[in-house]
């Protein structure tokens, strides 16, 4: 019992009310993106999604006091074996698993479906934070890194081959963390010149990228020469500008070889996708569909918005997936700038507050488990509306806990509770 | 150990929200597009078309009015066809036909309903109609299309029909959209804005599968419809089928006209067809037939056929004579034809009234050259200008060369010559009385139609004055005449002068040209025959007349081509109308008998679909 006091007293209710926020908004909206007025339609129909939803959020519940009823050294001490059965399940789901639309990533049990992918975050998540909390482990050591590369990695090729791309892309979330723990800022800006890169080469000739790269490699040569100092030895010059030279060389090749991929390698639709990123009106009615009319019903809400339940573009079903990969509409639409901007607001707060609550762990694995929810968040947050807005490709992710969706709403849930109660024993972490 | 970097997460955290923020009010506050593309998803714009409005006769009998027809409309994208074979043979479609109509339609819109079938008729209908339910994806629309219960007066009603392309760029207030039916000639097109009503608009909101969820924004931008008005016309339906039934196997025109109103009691185009068959899926087939047709069904005669008028024009030329002081009652001349014109045997000398009796074309000769040539100028070229400019003057006056005002579209004036169209014959005063003589019996270069010629009756026979020929009588629940109906236009000839000349016509009838048929008992009725020399065939009959004499009722104009003597069938057929007209008895079935079996068009009828 002093336990459960100490709990509600440590436990961070800001986080909590955040938590019950997103529901709550997500509740309503999924009522919203399917609403037909003519049917008289109540929002605890369990024959619509909303009703569903909320058996969803009740059952989530019952999730959150298990998980604050359990040990917290409970999560610590058995993440290697959950991990290692949530490979098994992985596994098991490629060959067992329910086909739906071309990926095989659901089990059906009954009228129960669960998505083993999606609970894959957090115990990945836990492993990590389990082997990179250990005290005698040094990030700076290769080993490190390739256990870290094989902890975020086995998952991954596991929901590849179940088809589930865009799953597999929230591990690259996990970045975040290393680069936390220690990893090079090279990776990360690497990693954006890249893709910066790759966008630029959708639009732009190839030719052309590599005439403004030579002509900025010139600069930084120049720079490089004639801001040296006396004491700069002429090894240091070359290694320098060897450096730019091999930089503008892989840039080129970049720029040359993701045109040879997307005009050569990929085929017809696969390449239609990416380029609609670029430009949606090249296939309005085919690829490009789904983020014009997404476009559409987030732009037809302007300043305020057309209230609540008054939208038309997503509950006719024009967006697709309008409940849940594309729930972000409903809100552009019957809420308007204003309503989007509060909601994207209250994200960036949530996600701030978290890595606050990580920062303030003494101990290493709570933190590392801290970001790792962070970070999962935020890369479902920016692919999430990225994409409905036309700044991302179209990738079938759910917005953190908003879309309707039992299996997600579920991981998500125990993912930053987990971690919520990690936080609230803190001290009690600190001692052992 | 890099406790930093948590500021670097944190602002990548902050960006990427900045940066959905700021798109966000590029895509919602600052650019509007999305909100008309928004409304272009989701509304649809039913259009309700109006009642168009229906079609009477004088006496209230109904002479156009709307049938229900159905349109199979389809949705390509909810097509579900198993077996093409039996959906074409159930539709009686060829498998070609089928293909091309589903293929234009997914052209137009997968999503939106096309027609697929247009204007199937109630019958047709109720043969498909148990087998709509085995194919999704297409349903009926109601419409309605024009029915003619009579099957008369094609010409004067004309017809309805698709805009053109070139009338939807044409129009002035955009009012028509394309694939709106408008009324094309006749009365359908001149009473068009009155008859079509207004079309209401209703706009529905739709989902993305093209299934209406109610109306939008609750019915603020809706129009309701409102039903055309209906035209009650001046037309005696049964005298109309009399005339067009004596009019059968012949080429011609017949118009009666009320004289103290100038409404138009009849008006009969030769040959004519069933206005039925412009109506309905057939439209362009027939269409074509008719076009085709060597005897033109479809041009208007009464209105557009331009004859010179023959020897009934010797009856304005005798009033226009006394007019100008050139011709009295007394005046006399003998039937001299070695001045030039042929004449029938009639005793000779004969004065103003036994000259329209006989018709005698000497007195005319003489007549129309003391009219061009009065002396008053010594050149005989300059005294025909003078005379010629007054003469054409009093003649126009009784609306030759001129449109009337009849409320119908496309009418030709007809044509009195100008001294300047001489002039550019003949050279500037190079002409005259010799020059243009052939005008004295209506022959040369004057040219009339044949409603002029029924207008110039009713003129005479109000003794001076007419109302512009018309079909309205009244539009809708407004029981007045349009005002310019009610205008009396003089004719420049003194009233005085006409009873000489109406004697002279009863006259004809009695004991002069037209006395063989025309003579109705217990009757005063006024006539003048003519026969239109013809260069191309043989002579065409025309007549007119009206009775009774002393209250005329009935004015009548009869032109028929290449039927000889103007007495031997333009006045019998005159007076079979009129006799049934005012009296409604025919007293003399063998006249109507040898008028009906004459024939001067000698060939199979054409049969036309339905």
């Amino acid at each position: 019992m002093r336990q459960d006091d100490n709990l509600s007293k440590s436990i961070d209710w800001l986080s909590v009310a955040f938590y019950a926020f997103f529901v709550i908004a997500g509740w309503l909206n999924v009522f919203a993106a399917v609403y037909d007025a003519e049917a008289h339609q109540n929002i605890f129909d369990f024959s619509l999604n909303s009703g569903k939803q909320l058996v969803w959020i009740g059952t989530s519940v019952v999730l959150i006091i298990l998980i604050l009823v359990i040990d917290y050294k409970f999560y610590n001490t058995f993440a290697y074996i959950m991990y290692g059965l949530m490979i098994l399940l992985l596994i098991a789901t490629i060959f067992l698993g329910t086909e739906a639309k071309g990926s095989r990533s659901w089990f059906e049990i009954g009228s129960l479906r669960i998505q083993p992918a999606e609970f894959a975050k957090f115990i990945t998540a836990l492993a990590l934070a389990t082997y990179l909390g250990k005290i005698n482990i040094k990030f700076e050591k290769l080993q490190t890194k390739l256990m870290c590369a094989l902890i975020i990695g086995l998952p991954g090729i596991c929901i590849l081959l179940q088809n589930e791309t865009g799953s597999v892309l929230v591990f690259s979330s996990f970045i975040l963390v290393l680069y936390r723990e220690g990893l090079s800022p090279i990776i990360l800006i690497l990693g954006l010149v890249s893709v910066i890169l790759f966008i630029l080469a959708l639009i732009f000739p190839p030719i052309s990228i590599a005439q403004v790269v030579v002509g900025l490699g010139i600069l930084a040569l120049i720079y490089i020469i004639t801001s040296r100092k006396k004491s700069t030895k002429v090894r240091t010059l070359v290694i320098r500008s060897s450096f730019v030279l091999v930089g503008c060389i892989i840039c080129i090749a970049t720029a040359f070889s993701v045109d040879f991929f997307v005009n050569k390698v990929l085929q017809d639709h696969q390449r239609k996708r990416i380029l609609v990123l670029v430009n949606p009106d090249i296939d309005p009615l085919g690829a490009g569909y789904n983020v014009t009319q997404s476009k559409i019903a987030i732009g037809s809400g302007e300043f305020l918005g057309k209230g609540f339940l008054e939208g038309t573009q997503t509950k006719f079903d024009f967006v697709p997936e309008q409940s849940t990969d594309f729930i972000f509409c409903t809100i552009g639409e019957e809420h308007g700038w204003l309503g989007s901007t509060i909601l994207i607001v209250m994200y960036v707060l949530f996600m701030m507050r978290l890595v606050y609550l990580a920062e303030r762990q003494k101990d290493k694995f709570a933190r590392i488990y801290g970001y790792s929810v962070a970070s999962i968040i935020f890369f479902h947050f920016m692919v999430n509306i990225g994409m409905t807005i036309g700044i991302f490709p179209v990738i079938g992710i759910p917005l953190p806990f908003f879309s309707y969706g039992g299996s997600s709403l579920w991981s998500f849930t125990i993912l930053l509770f987990i971690f919520l109660k990690l936080d609230a024993h803190r001290r009690q972490l600190l001692s052992h | 150990m890099f406790r930093d970097r948590k500021n670097i997460v944190q602002l990548i955290f902050i960006l990427t929200g900045a940066v959905f923020i700021v798109r966000l009010f590029f895509i919602q506050v600052l650019d509007s597009r999305y909100k008309f593309e928004a409304q272009n998803n989701v509304m649809r714009r039913i259009i309700e078309y109006p009642y168009r409005g229906l079609i009477y006769d004088r006496n209230g009998k109904i002479l156009v009015f709307n049938t229900p027809v159905f349109d199979l409309m389809v949705v390509p994208k909810e097509v579900q066809i198993k077996d093409t074979l039996t959906f074409c043979e159930r539709f009686g479609i060829t498998k070609e036909e089928f293909v091309k109509k589903i293929k234009e339609a997914r052209e137009y819109s997968t999503v939106k309903p096309t027609a697929f079938l247009k204007q199937l008729s109630i019958a047709d209908f109720a043969k498909v109609q148990d087998f709509l339910i085995d194919y999704p994806g297409f349903y009926p629309q109601a419409r309605t299309i024009r029915s003619y219960p009579h099957h008369s007066l094609a010409n004067a009603l004309g017809y309805i029909g698709e805009i053109s392309k070139k009338q939807l760029e044409k129009q002035e207030n955009k009012y028509y959209l394309q694939g709106d039916y408008i009324g094309i000639s006749g009365l359908e097109a001149n009473y068009e804005e009155l008859l079509r009503g207004q079309r209401g608009v209703k706009y529905m909101m739709v989902n993305v599968r093209g299934v209406e969820k109610g109306s939008f924004r609750d019915g603020i931008y809706d129009t309701i419809s409102i039903p055309g008005e209906n035209l009650y016309t001046s037309i005696d339906l049964e005298l109309q089928q009399y005339g067009e039934r004596l009019m059968e196997n012949k080429i011609g025109s017949v118009v009666a006209i009320e004289p103290a109103t100038g409404e138009i009691l009849a008006f009969i185009s030769s040959p004519t067809y069933d206005p039925n068959i412009l109506t309905g899926r057939h439209f362009s087939e027939n269409y074509r037939k008719l076009e085709k047709d060597s005897l033109k069904p479809l041009f208007n005669r009464p209105l557009m056929a331009m004859y010179p008028p023959g020897s009934i024009f010797k009856i304005v030329q005798a009033l226009v004579g006394q007019q100008m002081g050139i011709l009295t009652p007394n005046t006399t001349f003998a039937c001299n034809k070695s001045w030039g014109p042929n004449c029938h045997s009639h005793p000779s000398p004969q004065n103003l009234m036994g000259s329209l009796q006989w018709s005698c074309n000497p007195y005319y000769y003489m007549a129309f050259r003391n009219m061009i040539q009065q002396g008053k100028d010594e050149n005989k070229f300059k005294d025909s200008r003078i005379g010629y400019i007054q003469w054409r003057d009093l003649i126009m006056s009784y609306g030759f060369g001129h449109k009337l005002g009849v409320d119908l579209p496309n009418m030709k004036a007809g044509y009195i010559p100008s001294p300047e169209f001489y002039d550019k014959w003949y050279g500037y005063n190079g002409w005259k009385h010799s020059t243009i003589r052939s005008l004295d019996i209506g022959q040369g270069e004057v040219m009339i139609v044949p409603i002029q010629m029924a207008n110039m009756a009713a003129t005479i026979a109000n003794q001076g004055f007419y109302y512009a020929p018309h079909f309205v009588k009244h539009i809708g629940k407004n029981k007045e005449v349009p005002e310019q109906y009610k205008e009396k236009h003089y004719a420049k000839v003194d009233k005085k002068y006409y009873p000489v000349i109406i004697d002279a016509m009863e006259m004809v009838v009695n004991g002069g040209t037209a006395a063989v048929f025309n003579k109705i008992e217990g009757m005063k009725v006024c006539g003048k025959t003519g026969t239109v020399q013809n260069p191309h065939g043989k002579d065409h009959s025309v007549y007119i007349t009206f009775a009774p004499k002393e209250d005329p009722k009935i004015a009548i104009a009869v032109f028929v081509e290449n039927a000889g003597f103007g007495a031997m069938t333009a006045a019998p057929i005159a007076r079979l109308m009129m006799e049934k007209y005012l009296n409604d008895t025919i007293t003399k079935p063998h006249i109507e008998k040898y008028i009906l079996e004459k024939d001067f068009i000698h060939r199979n009828k054409t049969v036309l679909k339905k």
